[in-house]
């Protein structure tokens, strides 16, 4: 029985983190000696779907059509669940990405699957048996999830498996299965997305500040160090309750969990809440003025000074790097 | 207009989580319980949206008994009433799947339920209620605001928002931005004592899936500092030995 990946879009591109699903769908597949079968559903151009083979899929279905031309959870649960019969595919493999994670759920109970969401790495198929691990307890923890169903639906963590490139034939399929009309019942009214910012959540690299900045006006130079290196913004709780930085922003337990390469955390004290949130972050760099703050105890790296000092110091070192490159 | 929210029972956010029975079950031991502090953001916004006496806002929770101290508390926040499915939530799909046999024989017009429970972190329950009650829903708003028979809602997406609109019954899972979470005030904490608290048997489902163990992340090694008037080092070994930029 094949593997079914969902490759989401975001304005007729796939993302980063849709090659990561793919990547690790192949891996999955790989494993049961079955084939993998993508799913794109949206307006993708030929070169785009050309990609899924690139990254491992053997057969892409793609379905297209104004109805469907934007994200609505019902209706894309439906055309995902349908394609998952049709194939009789076992597996369906997403990105926990904020539309996966409306998604993943009604797939699990439109196919009886058990659901594990947030998966962090390639399942466990010892045995016949099919262990996920996820995250839990907002980052402070693991658990290993045995799925009991005979179908399964895993989501993956961004940022938590690498793309991997490997030719597959990735036939392109047209598939346009019937949709209920109250499947249709959203209206979308207005996507709002800043091209020029990268987003949190698939960001290879964080800048992160907190309460240690001051107030908002000194945000200048955290700009500025995250345009230098391609990274998203982020903070902590309390800089958002204040309304310093906007709550898409905010890092943590209550807020986004994140697993960049890098993390850079200025002036943040690394509250247990906060740690909870960046903690699978693959480096963690910390700029603080005290050598106490606990953030140094779980930080790679780190430099104890004040961040007026040090963050200037920093976009010019890190310019005077990329000069010399 | 009648409102459900979904609350859940969690560590407090500053718990130390440690396991026990060879790492098979979460250690409760001196931890203390909180309301989940997305669920609270869900109960204020449905106290805001019948404030003036129009509507009721239900609190539902599947748990065992010890749980009710959490659901006094929504009830002094401003609930209405509260519902308590007596089982202990094995897994997303055992409480959405108790909620919505709940929800068949009371309809509510609006449920909400926090993004997500800071727990097990699943995002999970909105969506397959939804789905188990044939309706819309939404995870993860920031705004919502309702006219008459529509609903209006900011969903967050990466890099951005999206608006839409969605006809009632909806099921939502809010996050932050949605409204300020409520402190109960003195009236509140009084007659929350004998707001009707109903305690219901579950209905018997399938189990499909169970966790086997927990883990504990890897510590870091010891941290490397770099002198603050040496920064071009940070540089270089972000660059040759973490290997990041």
């Amino acid at each position: 029985m094949p593997v079914l990946v969902y490759t989401e879009n975001a304005d007729g591109k796939f993302k980063k983190s849709t090659f990561e699903a793919v990547s690790y769908a192949r891996a999955i597949a790989n494993e049961s000696k079955t084939n993998l079968v993508a799913i794109s559903i949206g307006d993708v151009g030929a070169a785009d779907l050309a990609l899924l083979g690139k990254y491992g899929a053997d057969k892409v279905l793609n379905v297209t059509g104004d109805k469907l031309k934007n994200f609505i959870n019902q209706a894309y649960a439906a055309v995902i669940a349908e394609a998952a019969k049709k194939e009789a595919a076992n597996i369906v493999v997403l990105s926990n990405s904020f539309s996966g994670r409306g998604l993943a759920p009604r797939l699990g109970v439109k196919l009886k699957a058990g659901v594990a969401d947030g998966a962090v790495a390639l399942p466990d198929q010892a045995d016949g048996k099919l262990i996920v691990k996820k995250t839990a307890f907002s980052g402070k923890a693991f658990a290993l999830v045995e799925l009991t169903s005979e179908n399964k639906v895993i989501s993956l963590i961004p940022n938590s498996y690498k793309v991997v490139e490997t030719e597959a034939a990735g036939t392109v399929e047209d598939f346009g299965p019937e949709i209920k009309p109250a499947d249709l019942s959203t209206i979308i009214k207005e996507i709002v997305r800043s091209t020029d910012k990268v987003s949190l959540p698939d960001a290879d690299i964080v800048v992160s500040g907190g309460r240690g900045l001051k107030g908002p006006e000194n945000w200048g130079m955290v700009e500025e160090l995250a345009d230098l290196l391609g990274a998203a913004l982020a903070c902590s709780k309390p800089v958002s309750d204040a309304g310093w930085r906007p709550h898409s922003e905010h890092v943590g337990q209550t807020g986004i969990a994140v697993s960049p390469n890098l993390y850079i955390a200025i002036g943040i004290s690394g509250a247990i809440q906060h740690l909870a949130g960046v903690s699978s972050s693959k480096t963690i760099v910390v700029i603080n003025k005290d050598a106490e703050a606990p953030f140094f105890k779980v930080a790679d790296y780190g430099i104890v000074g004040d961040a007026f000092e040090v963050v200037p110091k920093l976009i010019s070192a890190i310019k005077d790097y990329k000069a010399s490159a | 207009m009648k409102i459900l929210v979904c609350i859940s029972n969690v560590p407090d956010t500053t718990t130390k989580i440690t396991f026990t029975d060879n790492n098979t079950q979460f250690n409760t031991s001196g931890v203390q319980f909180i309301l989940n502090p997305y669920d609270e953001i869900a109960l204020a916004r449905a106290i805001e949206l019948t404030d003036g006496g129009s509507g009721s806002v239900t609190v539902i929770n599947v748990g065992e008994v010890a749980t009710e101290p959490t659901i006094r508390k929504a009830l002094a926040i401003g609930a209405t009433d509260a519902v308590r499915v007596n089982a202990k939530a094995h897994d997303a799909w055992f409480v959405a799947y108790q909620v919505a046999q709940y929800v068949k024989s009371n309809p509510f017009d609006l449920i909400l339920t926090g993004r997500e429970s800071i727990d097990y972190n699943g995002s999970k329950v909105a969506a397959m209620l939804a789905e188990l009650l044939d309706i819309p829903s939404v995870s993860i708003i920031k705004k919502l605001d309702i006219d008459g028979n529509t609903a209006t809602v900011e969903r967050e997406i990466e890099g951005g928002k999206e608006v839409l609109t969605v006809p009632l019954p909806i099921v939502a899972g809010t996050a932050e931005g949605v409204a300020e979470p409520k402190i109960p005030n003195m009236r509140g904490i009084m007659s929350a004592r004998t707001k009707p608290l109903t305690v219901i048997e579950p209905a018997t489902v399938e189990t499909f899936s169970n966790v086997i163990r927990y883990e504990t992340p890897a510590p870091r090694g010891q941290v490397k500092l770099v002198p603050a008037d040496d920064v071009a080092k940070l540089v270089e070994l972000l660059h040759s030995e973490a290997r990041v930029i």
